[in-house]
């Protein structure tokens, strides 16, 4: 094996596009990548980039000892598949479960690697 | 999920005759984990008359110790014949008890103790349990557990109603029945204004709705029924086990407002011959103020959504309906992180009339129910008096 499921993932992320896993056997998106679909045991797994576009599934607003509060959801994306995220560019406390929100590359900088955040769009679900 | 299985454990078929806690709260400086272990297996041997010596089977579970039976062992001058070190965090002690059941009936020993010690109070909860890195997760930022956790709340809220003040009345029924428990780590009264009005950690949870971070441990032993019969204390017998496992990480939980706990208590329910209208004493982990409120529902005693319904205007509080968390909880009697033994500890003492103002009058059973990591791992043990045999 030349590359790790998370270095594809990491590398699309790179590019602004965030990847998930299609298995043809489950006939569903698996997510996070890895080796072996955990709905089938296939180890045939492919590629695809998403559209970007998903749901608010659950949401909670964490509040740390020194700093602003911030947001961390579970979203849906339109494909299948569930991560985790944080929506951005709103009050933590105005992101509510059903919020319909679009990716963004969010680069940390330095060492740290790319991840996905969420931006609302307009609209429930 | 998978429907019941027949596990092949047998009703009854072993016995909890000794129960004891270690020292609990903030130990004496220097102690580490495995001398919790030991002070609560000399302790918990010393309840029921049986000596180390009578030891064959250990098991046990610590996040400080990675190899915590062979810490344990030479500690103890012992070289069990069975051996069990599953960890699955706060719910392994239940895990442990099914395994000490098959181990028992299996005649792989015949005398088995169930150990547990932490010092993550002394020092400091990021030492007592490193955090592993998850690229998917650790980048959000998310404090773990109670991020999860209120992940989850965020979905009953939103699907049943479930209300702030109602994840209060969890908080504070547990410290009304913490009152009633000398060896409870908080001694003051609490009201739901005040759960609100603490300062807030993971919305819609404030640091009330969150365990409380104390040092502690104990030991449980359990022996054949045969064995149980001559010993010090009444037996109290293991009437059924179940266990789940859905996921390791929240992002991965299948539906958060439906825990493995209706699949384990299934289970538990279908070896024990019981259902929950059965249960006289309900002790169910209380990691957060969610818990209990997932727990009732999925282990059938209202239905899913009124959980939160349920446990309002003192309902699971001393005198109220249903007696849920009778030493107080992880919420106000003690958490060390992993807290499943203190979870079955009460549950035997409420079972042997043991329980001092806190006691259920006439209790013969008893469900105690444990979860681990985020929701993850869940199982139940269904205890009973010689009543119930």
């Amino acid at each position: 094996m030349s590359q790790s499921p998370l270095a594809v993932y990491q590398a699309h992320l790179d590019k602004g596009e965030l990847a998930y896993q299609w298995s043809p056997a489950a006939g569903r998106a698996v997510f996070y990548p890895r080796l072996v679909c955990p709905y089938s045991g296939s180890t045939a797994l492919e590629w695809r980039v998403a559209s970007g576009l998903g749901t608010v599934h659950a949401t909670t607003v964490t509040h740390p000892v020194q700093g602003e509060p911030y947001n961390i959801a579970l979203i849906d994306c339109d494909e299948g598949f569930r991560l985790m995220g944080r929506v951005e560019d709103v009050d933590p406390m105005a992101v509510k479960i059903g919020l319909r929100v679009r990716f963004r590359v969010h680069k940390p900088g330095g060492d740290e690697p790319a991840y996905p955040v969420f931006v609302p769009v307009g609209g429930t679900r | 999920m998978n429907g019941p299985t027949n596990s092949g454990l047998r009703r009854a078929g072993a016995a909890i005759v000794g129960a004891a806690e270690s020292d609990l709260g903030e130990v004496a400086e220097g102690l580490n984990p495995i001398d919790l272990m030991a002070q609560g297996i000399t302790r918990a041997l010393d309840d029921c008359g049986l000596a180390l010596k009578d030891v064959d089977g250990l098991l046990c579970a610590a996040t400080q110790s990675r190899t915590s039976g062979l810490s344990l062992s030479e500690y103890l001058g012992i070289s069990p014949a069975y051996i069990d070190t599953t960890i699955l965090g706060g719910s392994s002690f239940m895990f442990h008890v099914a395994h000490a059941l098959a181990a028992l009936q299996l005649g792989l020993c015949q005398v088995a103790v169930i150990a547990y010690g932490s010092t993550q109070r002394s020092i400091g909860r990021r030492q007592a349990s490193v955090r592993e890195v998850n690229p998917y997760e650790t980048p959000y930022r998310p404090f773990l557990p109670s991020t999860a956790y209120a992940l989850a709340a965020s979905r009953h809220m939103h699907e049943f109603g479930t209300t702030r003040e109602q994840l209060a009345a969890v908080a504070v029924a547990a410290r009304e029945w913490a009152l009633l428990n000398p060896a409870a780590w908080e001694k003051k009264p609490l009201t739901i204004p005040e759960v609100l009005g603490a300062r807030m950690v993971s919305y819609p949870f404030t640091v009330r709705d969150i365990c409380l971070v104390t040092d502690g441990g104990g030991a449980i032993v359990l022996t054949t029924p045969e064995r149980a019969r001559g010993l010090k204390k009444p037996p109290v017998y293991v009437l059924g086990c179940g266990e789940a496992i859905t996921h390791a990480n929240i992002s991965s939980m299948p539906d958060l407002t439906l825990t493995g706990a209706l699949q384990s208590g299934r289970e538990a329910y279908a070896m024990a011959g019981l259902e929950a209208s059965d249960i006289d004493v309900v002790e169910l982990y209380d990691a957060f103020t969610i818990n209990p409120i997932l727990f009732l529902e999925d282990l059938g005693f209202c239905p899913k959504g009124e959980g939160g319904h349920f446990v309002e205007g003192g309902h699971i509080a001393p005198g109220g309906g249903l007696p849920v968390n009778t030493n107080g909880g992880g919420l106000s009697y003690c958490h060390p992180g992993m807290y499943g033994l203190l979870v079955l500890i009460e549950a035997v003492r409420q079972l042997r009339d043991e329980a001092g103002a806190r006691q259920i009058k006439g209790a013969e059973t008893a469900i105690a129910h444990g979860n681990g990591g985020v929701l993850s791992s869940q199982s139940t043990v269904i205890l009973g008096t010689g009543a119930t045999v």
